[in-house]
């Protein structure tokens, strides 16, 4: 990261100078590691028989036949598709050029089948697909949300590790509300308004007052949770059937694309927030890029004085940016008690929300990547209630601590360079 | 040093045909250093030091704002107790045709709440004796004995520049270790506490020594790794404490340890009326310790250096990555300590995964409010301990969730974090001459000087 | 369009940047605002652009007094403004950038880039230069980069033009170039307001030239003056900057330096294949204009960069790939470039400065403990002998002003046992009491038989303190010639023309 205010090149730069390309070993690195890992995990812990995925689910008009594989055969021609791509990855460094993104997506998506493969062999439970791949996409709806809000926040120029506490009020905010008006969506506007509040209290300290933003967003979350605890044992307990019991969205089919073998069920008979989920991912990525709004806040973002100097009002455009994120984060906290459980409990986010602020960073600040990540990060805290089925020889805890060791190795080095918006974190002050 | 604010003096006289850029820029930067940062310090680093300015800001600000923002939260508190009393609603229901009433209702609420903090914080004025009487204090020195050890660990980094909110999972994996120790092997009295403290503390600095080679070798920022650890911890110590031969009681399918042998459990300091135990010695001990460091050690020397300006700190030969790897050992350590003095004096009959008590996440608070000085750090854990023992007498007795403590605790940071809010409301005076402005910081000098 | 400024005051704190300026910039002229660096021009533009408020005074436009409470509001009334540390997004293309703030949309709120880019063709033809309106800015060159600045004010029709500083990040040939531009605009009748403290550019373009000193307008003066009129004028009275020394007194110490070449992360090559050796007794002073490697090389000497190959030998012992402090160690003292990012921690005492690069061992170490009495004893006695102004040793030395703050820096590095001195810009931003002090001490050290080197982007300090000078340019050695080489010469090297060429 640069200071705001630096000068956008350094004099040294120029057309004259010679330049020899450098790039990262990192990514590279960590890919065969994880790939030698994972082979030994093979070899020392050989798993006979196979593993069985169901393709279909009951009611298919189209219904694909289940597959029963060879676990330990197909997780090595896993671990052999991920050592071509750790093959890749050093064939790129030394072509002196930058890695995809794709690779490590699909490096990580390989992985995961090898894994899933290599639990589920022997088991007579099968894997069921749909249900993987929808489970996924559930479970990693308030971290997509937290994470867009997160990209929109940092690309302006503010972190956010506030997001937790977005989260977790949202979820307490649309749970009363729901249950007094026994209106879902009155519930998740709710928590798009007690999203935003927490961007507004975090707005006043960073932007207006100045303070360290991760400062700020820590007291937050702590400042959240214990509102909503008190607030829960003060109130809501005492008041359980009047205020903390909603009516929840149901799963909607959609018509035709539902229908769909495999992905249908899994993707398109869903509670609303994942459709709301499919439409916001897009819908941020085109207003960042091809919108003045947009233009102005990565502006703000990157350089907030040249943004000051052609008459953009930096901390208005911050406010700005942040409220909206805050709504967004919101949306996600609703999905706790309004789509997962009909009622709040105490912390109930656990965590989430620094999940969606790793999905940031994993994601480079960009909305598809940061839901991409996102995706990936739902799929891995599925994974234990997946293994769980089928008995799988792995603890529950080490299913749980996925996420958290895979965003451990991706703000290590698995994202590769990445650069964050060179104002990211830096209060503006003008005179 | 009047004489030193008289710029623009001499030092801008000085022929000049042929030297270029931005000398006048960086002069100016100078000058506005001296003339506008309220603290007249130079900033140093602008990449690192902005960064490290924030955090200076609020880790040495005056203590008029740290009482302000005591006296803030306190208020907050009272308006959070109020509103949710049952008595306060009731009477606010006919507030317009006797205020009166509602007034009463609040003043009764919070009043008792307080006393109730109050006696179970400070002084017991219901006991028989003395010792009944002095009771709730040696139980807030109980509460603060971990604070003291956690809130020096976060405060430690803090002064390297370091924003450690990996506490938690420290503290469990110290308490895992520790524990293991504790009731697991079998040595001799004293030896065998040294040894189960000493794998504590080991723990403790190993996993934060994690997230700071991280950030040495891969420049991964430690506030995404350190909270990334505390869940792996949590996940493995939960993991351990389910698994019989590790940390599960044998015989036992709850996740929870056997109790610590006697031979490994931190003996009363004032004899067993009291359950305040010779973790305090260790935490005092600690104080003095990272007093110590800070001020006389070199090692001391080159964690200030590298908080304070780690681009002068490179320059000057110290080796920054090292350093960041020394201080979150040591930093991880003294949580360390937090978490093997809640195993073997807190919780001594066994403990399960959340032994940490949310002492990590205090220990923030802590620091900040003690500005990051050892001795800060001592009164500051003393008052949160005083709030976590009143808190659950208040719970118990007033029927307010203890969570109000948590809220009050988070409220009194961003008080202090905010020091013109807190100006604003107590009328104090802005340091340095000119009264209620905005503090300035960096990159504001630097528009003064473009 | 005719703007006045009228009695404009901005004070800063106790400093008053600004002390009641009027001056009035008419259409088709070039106004030269001449004065020493700070002397208050750049405050006064920022005022005038709306970026800083004025405590008093006014600003008219076509004589109707404008109140800016931003940037937009200066720009919306026809001013524009080149500025000195350019404001464009380095991620953004040139065609963001020159559309930022006024952007047009297409229906759906989407961005006009078409529009945009038409329009920095547009303006890039009529002024006779090529800027590709999708090239990233980032990856530009600076005399590009300061035409999408150019573009991105005419954009929005500005009728008074500022240039704050253009020329201090421009070869010389880019700075010709930059003034045909300027004669262009006011040719087509903009005002132009062009702030140095270049006299060759103001005798080259000015109309008028008002000479600014200390936050005051000092008078007038006519473009025919000459120069010694002009420095007058500025600097307010003559000042002469010689350095006594003897002929050098050649030692046996030596610094080999060959083949080095420094790169950035981004694979530039910022120093590139530097060879050069300075003896025991000599001052060497690298020379050139600033961001052609000096301060990398002066980094890669001390062990500061990461990418080096090449040799660097001191005294026979090889020092590339050595850490920092070993380098130290090797009786290496360094005074940065920039004192206050990486010379001195402000909130430290000044004597716990004094130790900053000394904490491995005796005197201030022993056994891992500091040895405060001993340091307190130190620094008493340097801030005796480097006439250091501090009200003690305690005292943060972010408190001091820069040439005491210098003067720390140096106590510091001379102090030591010393087999090489790296000094990058040891005065700058020093009063000229101190920029003495510090040259007197510089040459004490070389003739102590140390070999010496120097930094500067002046001049007239490379003259008076080298022995033989280096000049840099576009990170390579343009040549190596004697102190006593003409003046003309050695700018014509700085502009990358070898000292054969120049000379003929």
């Amino acid at each position: 990261m640069t200071t705001a205010t630096a000068t956008p090149s350094s004099a040294s730069v120029s057309e004259d100078l010679r330049h020899v390309t450098v790039v990262s070993r990192k990514s590279a690195l960590v890919l065969t590691v994880v790939t030698a890992l994972m082979a030994l995990l093979l070899l020392l812990s050989p798993r006979e028989g196979d593993v069985q995925y169901r393709m279909g689910a009951e009611g298919d008009a189209l219904r694909l036949p289940d597959v029963a594989l060879p676990g330990m055969t197909v997780a090595w021609v896993c671990v052999a598709i991920a050592a071509v791509l750790a093959a890749v990855a050093w064939l790129q460094v030394r072509a002196e050029r930058t890695l995809s993104f794709a690779v490590p997506m699909v490096f990580a998506v390989v992985l995961l089948v090898a894994f899933l493969s290599w639990a589920g062999a022997g088991s007579p439970q099968d894997f069921p697909v749909s249900r993987i791949i929808g489970g996924a996409v559930l479970l990693s709806v308030p971290i997509l949300f937290g994470a867009l809000g997160g990209v929109i926040g940092e690309r302006a120029g503010v972190v956010n590790i506030a997001i937790e506490g977005q989260l977790l009020l949202g979820a307490f905010a649309a749970a009363i509300t729901a249950s007094l008006t026994d209106s879902p969506i009155a519930g998740l506007l709710a928590a798009v308004t007690a999203g935003m509040l927490v961007a507004l209290v975090l707005g006043l300290f960073t932007i207006t007052y100045k303070v360290d933003q991760v400062i700020v967003g820590v007291v937050l979350n702590v400042l959240v949770i214990g509102l909503t605890s008190f607030f829960y044992s003060e109130v809501l307990v005492p008041n359980a059937e009047r205020l903390n019991e909603t009516d929840r969205f149901a799963p909607v089919a959609i018509p035709l694309l539902s229908e769909i073998p495999v992905l249908g069920p899994a993707l398109f008979r869903q509670s609303v927030l994942v459709y709301l989920a499919y439409v916001t991912v897009p819908a941020v990525w085109f207003a960042l890029y091809r919108t003045r709004w947009g233009l102005r806040l990565r502006a703000v973002g990157e350089h907030p004085k040249a943004a000051d100097t052609v008459g953009i009002k930096v901390l208005r455009t911050r406010y700005r940016a942040l409220l909206i994120a805050g709504g967004i984060v919101g949306v996600g906290g609703a999905f706790y008690t309004v789509v997962s459980v009909s009622s709040f409990g105490k912390e109930m986010t656990a965590g989430a929300g620094f999940i969606a602020l790793a999905a940031v960073i994993f994601g480079k600040w960009d909305p598809l990547r940061a839901a991409l990540a996102a995706l990936l990060f739902g799929f891995a805290s599925n994974l234990d209630d997946m293994l769980s089925l089928v008995g799988a020889p792995v603890p529950s805890q080490f299913m749980l601590m996925l996420p958290y060791v895979v965003t451990l190795f991706a703000v290590a080095g698995l994202v590769g360079k990445s650069r964050a918006p060179a104002a990211d974190g830096v209060p503006y002050i003008k005179e | 040093m009047s004489e030193d604010r008289q710029l623009g003096g001499d030092e801008v006289a000085r022929p000049q045909h042929v030297g270029e850029e931005d000398a006048g820029a960086r002069q100016a930067v100078l000058q506005a250093d001296r003339t506008g940062d309220a603290e007249g310090r130079v900033v140093p680093d602008p990449d690192a030091g902005r960064w490290h300015d924030a955090l200076r800001r609020v880790t040495q600000g005056s203590w008029a704002v740290s009482v302000g923002a005591v006296v803030l939260a306190v208020l907050a508190g009272s308006v959070l107790i109020a509103v949710t009393d049952e008595a306060v609603q009731e009477a606010s229901g006919y507030f317009f045709s006797r205020p009166s009433d509602t007034l009463a209702a609040v003043g009764s609420a919070v009043g008792s709440a307080y006393a109730a903090l109050f006696r179970g914080a400070v002084w017991n004025f219901q006991a028989d004796d003395l010792a009944g009487a002095i009771r709730p204090l040696m139980n807030s020195l109980n509460f603060a004995t971990p604070l003291i050890g956690a809130g020096l660990g976060v405060a430690l980094a803090f002064r390297a520049g370091l924003f450690n909110i990996g506490g938690r999972g420290q503290m469990l994996v110290a308490a895992a270790a520790a524990g293991w120790v504790g009731f697991g092997m079998e040595l001799p009295v004293v030896l065998h506490l040294l040894v189960a403290m000493a794998a504590g503390i080991a723990a403790g600095a190993v996993w934060a020594g994690i997230a700071g080679l991280l950030k040495a070798a891969t420049g991964a920022h430690e506030v995404i790794t350190t909270i990334m650890l505390n869940y792996i911890a949590f996940y493995l110590v939960s993991w351990m404490l389910a698994t019989p031969g590790l940390l599960q009681a044998p015989g036992s399918s709850n996740p929870k340890t056997p109790p610590m042998q006697d031979t490994a459990v931190l003996p009363d300091l004032f004899g067993p009326r009291y359950n305040v135990h010779w973790g305090l010695v260790f935490a005092l001990v600690a104080v003095a310790f990272v007093w110590w460091l800070l001020n006389r050690s070199r090692l001391g020397f080159t964690f200030r250096a590298v908080g304070e300006n780690p681009a002068a700190a490179r320059v000057a030969g110290i080796d920054v990555p090292r350093t960041t790897v020394s201080v979150m050992l040591v930093a991880g350590g003294l949580l360390g300590l937090a978490g093997a003095t809640q195993v073997l004096g807190t919780v001594t009959t066994g403990f399960s995964s959340d032994i940490d008590a949310g002492i990590g996440f205090d220990a923030i608070t802590v620091a900040l409010l003690g500005r990051s000085s050892p001795i800060g750090v001592l009164f500051a854990a003393i008052l949160f301990g005083a709030f976590k023992a009143g808190g659950s007498v208040m719970q118990a007795s007033e029927n307010v969730p203890i969570e109000i403590v948590v809220v009050v605790q988070s409220l009194i940071v961003l008080f202090i974090a905010a020091p013109p809010l807190v100006r604003a409301v107590f009328r104090l005076p802005q340091p340095g001459e000119r009264p209620a402005r905005k503090p300035r910081s960096r990159s504001k000098q630097k528009e003064v000087a473009a | 369009m005719t703007l006045e400024l009228r009695g404009i005051t901005k004070r800063f704190g106790t400093l008053v940047a600004n002390d009641h300026i009027s001056l009035t910039i008419e259409p088709g002229q070039i106004h030269c605002l001449l004065g020493e660096n700070g002397a208050g021009k750049s405050t006064l533009m920022n005022v005038l652009y709306g970026l800083y408020t004025a405590d008093e005074g006014e600003v008219l436009l076509d004589g109707v007094p404008q109140r800016f409470r931003g940037p937009g509001d200066a720009m919306a009334a026809g001013i524009g403004m080149v500025h000195q540390h350019f404001m464009l997004i380095p991620v953004f293309t040139v065609a963001e950038n020159v559309m930022l703030g006024h952007e047009q949309t297409l229906s759906g709120g989407r961005l006009d880039l078409d529009a945009a880019r038409e329009r920095v063709r547009e303006i890039a033809a009529r002024f006779g230069f090529h800027v590709d309106p999708d090239a990233l800015v980032e990856d530009l060159p600076v005399g590009v980069q300061q035409r999408v600045e150019i573009i991105k004010a005419l954009s929005r029709d500005a009728k008074v033009l500022v240039f704050d500083e253009p020329t201090a990040v421009l070869t010389p040939q880019e700075t010709d170039e930059l003034m045909g531009i300027m004669q262009q605009l006011k040719a087509s009748g903009a005002a132009i307001v062009f702030i140095t403290h270049k006299l060759r550019e103001v005798r080259a373009v000015a109309d008028r030239i008002t000479v600014v000193r200390r936050g005051r307008v000092v008078g007038e003066a006519d473009p025919d003056s000459t120069d010694a009129e002009l420095a007058a004028l500025m600097v307010g009275r003559a000042v002469e900057l010689t350095v006594q020394k003897e002929p050098p007194r050649i030692a046996d110490a030596l610094l080999e330096v060959s083949g080095l070449e420094v790169r950035d992360a981004k694979g530039a090559v910022l120093v590139d294949d530097v060879s050069f050796t300075v003896r025991g007794g000599e001052v060497l002073v690298v020379a050139g204009v600033q961001g052609n490697g000096q301060t990398e090389l002066t980094e890669a000497l001390v062990g500061l960069q990461h990418t080096v190959s090449g040799s660097i030998r001191l005294d026979g012992t090889e020092l590339v790939g050595r850490s920092v402090r070993q380098v130290l160690d090797a009786g290496v003292g360094f005074v940065p470039e920039d004192r206050s990012t990486d010379g001195l921690v402000g909130a430290f005492s000044v004597a716990e400065n004094l130790m900053l690069d000394r904490t491995d061992g005796p005197p201030f170490v022993r056994r891992g403990v500091l040895q405060l009495d001993e340091l307190e004893r130190f620094a008493a006695a340097a801030i005796e002998e480097f006439d250091i102004r501090t009200q003690g040793t305690t005292e943060p030395v972010g408190r001091l002003s820069g040439g005491n703050q210098q003067k720390v820096v140096v106590a510091r590095e001379l102090s030591k046992d010393l087999r090489l001195l790296v000094a990058a810009q040891p005065t700058r931003g020093v009063d000229v009491g101190s920029i003495e002090f510090i040259h007197k001490r510089i040459i004490a050290t070389r003739d102590a038989g140390v070999p010496v080197v120097v930094v500067s982007t002046e001049l007239d300090e490379a003259v008076a303190l080298g022995d033989r000078i280096l000049v840099m340019y576009r990170g390579r050695i343009v040549g190596v010639v004697p102190a006593d080489t003409p003046r003309d010469v050695l700018g014509l090297m700085m502009a990358g023309i070898s000292p054969e060429e120049s000379a003929a």
